[in-house]
């Protein structure tokens, strides 16, 4: 039936390498009376293995960015394709399966549900996804693990430090083995220290192969990333490669 | 949400933080369903001692009567009295097809002795489908009279048990000899004790049945008191009554328009009127049931309203991370349906509980609730409609919300 929609490109089965490919994406708010234009018009295109900062002043439309690639959201105009595959015209379960699949999402507030334990947590997405439940208990093990979490599997988020629930959100972001890893002000709650710990963990997934958008303001993790995008209301003012 | 378990806790959870209203839906769905499994199994009870008591007389039977004339026919003045003999017993018998069971009818008060006990007793002479259609069944050990009795003229009798209680006291009367009428006759068989709520010429428990060949032979009586006939479903009885009145009106001679030279008295009636009145009766009852049952499921509807409300944030997690709107519909509709369960089996639980602790004695008047497979099927499929739909809503609005939005909160 939607079968040409699950024509999934494998991994880089792009044409172009192009993971992310938006052309002209904007987005409308629409708030009762006031209509907030808070994207006028993105061009952004993303190779595999990237990593991409994207930084600029408070409300210049980082997040809603974020949010349209991570498909949490539609554009209002505009096309954009994921891994090759137009992402207008799929309906709500389509969408919520490309979030499962192929995009992990690390959010500021961590998001993690408060009455599960740091595994039930990681074990959420696969349960989403349909991984059988021994298949789900194993390898959100090991991405624990993988965060340095072994020892807290059975912990609760309040048991937890800020550094450590967004240790857990990075394992579960990468539970269903995601394309794209995306980050909306990771460290954004976090004290320095944690922060860094975060920073390190992001960087090493880079350095595994991931796709990873990182929205921040903290200049060091910028720093890290290959590319930075500026972006100032709702539009792409610089984009500059690292020189290698 | 990863395994049942946590399932549980966190419904646990939800309805922990919602005492007063948990309190009061879980309330509203027992009481519902302990009214409506209740109200049926009153209904049930009362419709099935009424069917007993009434079919004491006769299971849906007619039971007619010669009287006199009222038209002039073929130069035949009115008033003339009409009398049946068995021979028009066997005519009615041969030419209407539409008779399932026939049988005369011929009744005295004669002398019943045993021993040195002696009573009047209303004494019927009949023919062996008389038993069945009269629900004259015989308590164990005995039999009704039967073709041969009739054939071979066999001087046996059939006791009422009260009559028998009478005569013969704790000795068994199947087998003993009673004189009737100054002739010895075999006991072969005691009504076994039933509710009859209706009689023409006394009530069973207090009869003799003899064969009517036996009767006749005894008394010298040539012509049927009444007879009882009855079609092979009830709804034919009124067509029965016309094809009887117009064989017999040729066979004895009055005309066939006539409606007073035969009497009937159609107790099929009384069951129409009954199965209507009990009919109506359980709607209505059924009905206030399901508006309970109804208010209930508001009641939950409500209380998942509010849940669906305190978890937003969780389900825009949910949503988030890949959930389909299935996912998290069936979890709101799981949820619903255990809470919905949970009350209805408490309630049925209730009701069972009433319907075997009814006092025995009250029998008589309103019947024994019975609650029935049945019914409590029934109750608990109203049930499940109740919590579907009560579910269904705030599941929806669940399964709808925007993620984004819904993670701010
Ligand atoms: N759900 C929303 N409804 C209305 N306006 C919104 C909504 N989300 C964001 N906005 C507006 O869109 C603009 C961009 O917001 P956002 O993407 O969150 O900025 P940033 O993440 O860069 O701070 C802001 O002006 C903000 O007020
Ligand atoms: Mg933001």
């Amino acid at each position: 039936m939607n079968w040409p929609l699950k024509k999934k490109t494998n991994g880089d089965g792009t044409s172009n390498g192009h993971i992310i490919e938006m052309l002209g994406i904007t987005k409308v708010y629409n708030t009762g009376k006031i209509k907030v234009e808070a994207l006028k018009g993105i061009e952004l295109v993303v190779d595999k293995g990237e990593f991409v900062a994207v930084v600029g002043p408070s409300g210049s439309g980082k997040s809603t960015l974020l949010n349209l690639i991570g498909c949490l959201d539609t554009p209002t105009g505009g096309s954009y394709m994921i891994g090759g595959e137009a992402v207008a015209g799929l309906d709500r379960d389509a969408l919520a399966d490309v979030r499962n699949r192929r995009v992990g999402f690390v959010f500021q507030n961590f998001n993690l549900l408060p009455q599960l334990t740091a595994l039930e947590n990681v074990e959420l997405p696969m349960l989403f996804g349909g991984v059988g439940r021994r298949e789900r208990r194993r390898r959100a093990v090991e991405h624990l693990e993988r965060v340095r979490l072994g020892d807290r599997v059975e912990h609760r988020p309040t048991e937890l430090s800020g550094g450590q629930m967004q240790r857990v959100a990075i394992a579960r972001a990468l539970a269903m083995e995601p394309d794209i890893v995306l980050a909306d002000e990771p460290t954004g709650n976090l004290d320095t220290g944690s922060g860094s710990d975060v920073m390190s963990l992001l960087s090493e997934l880079w350095g595994q192969g991931r796709t990873l958008v990182v929205v921040t303001h903290d200049q060091t993790l910028a720093k890290r990333a290959g590319r930075i995008v500026e972006i100032r209301d709702g539009l792409v003012v610089t984009d500059r490669r690292a020189v290698a | 949400m990863t395994s049942f378990g946590s399932f549980l806790r966190q419904l646990g959870r939800d309805l922990w933080s919602q005492k007063l209203r948990t309190f009061l839906t879980a309330f509203g769905i027992i009481w519902g369903t302990v009214a409506v499994s209740l109200l049926l199994a009153f209904g049930n009870g009362l419709h099935r001692h009424m069917i007993k008591t009434t079919a004491g007389l006769g299971d849906r039977i007619v039971i007619a009567w010669t009287m006199r004339t009222s038209m002039i026919f073929e130069g035949l003045g009115k008033g003339r009295r009409m009398r049946m003999t068995e021979e028009d017993i066997e005519y009615l018998k041969a030419q209407v097809p539409l008779i399932a069971g026939i049988s005369g009818e011929y009744s005295e008060n004669l002398i019943a002795r045993f021993g040195d006990r002696q009573r009047s007793v209303e004494v019927s002479g009949v023919s062996p489908a008389y038993g069945p259609m009269r629900n004259m069944v015989p308590a164990v050990g005995g039999r009704f009279i039967d073709q041969l009795d009739v054939g071979q003229r066999r001087r046996v009798v059939f006791v009422g048990n009260e009559l028998a209680e009478d005569l013969f006291g704790t000795l068994d009367a199947v087998g003993e000899t009673v004189m009737i009428h100054g002739s010895p006759f075999l006991v072969v068989g005691v009504l076994q004790p039933k509710e009859q709520d209706s009689s023409y010429s006394g009530r069973d428990h207090s009869k003799m049945i003899i064969p009517e060949s036996t009767f006749r032979a005894l008394t010298g009586q040539k012509y049927v008191n009444n007879f009882i006939y009855k079609a092979p479903t009830p709804d034919l009885n009124k067509a029965l009554n016309e094809q009887v009145r117009v064989a017999l009106s040729s066979r004895l001679r009055f005309h066939p328009d006539d409606d007073q030279a035969i009497q009937v008295w159609d107790t099929s009636e009384m069951f129409v009127f009954m199965d209507a009145f009990m009919l109506g009766f359980t709607v209505f009852l059924g009905i206030m049931g399901v508006l309970t049952l109804v208010v209930g499921g508001i009641g939950v509807s409500n209380i998942m309203n509010v849940v669906v409300e305190e978890r937003t944030r969780e389900i825009g997690i949910k949503i988030a991370l890949g959930a389909r709107g299935r996912a998290i519909l069936g979890q709101f509709m799981l949820e619903t349906m255990i809470l919905t369960a949970v009350g209805g089996g408490v309630g049925l639980a209730i009701s069972f509980a009433i319907c075997s602790i009814f006092p025995t004695n009250l029998e008589e008047y309103v019947g024994l609730p019975n609650l029935s497979p049945g019914l409590a099927l029934l109750t608990a499929s109203v049930l499940g409609l109740v919590g579907l739909v009560a579910g269904y809503f705030p599941a929806r609005d669940a399964a709808r919300l925007d993620p984004v939005v819904a993670m701010k909160l």
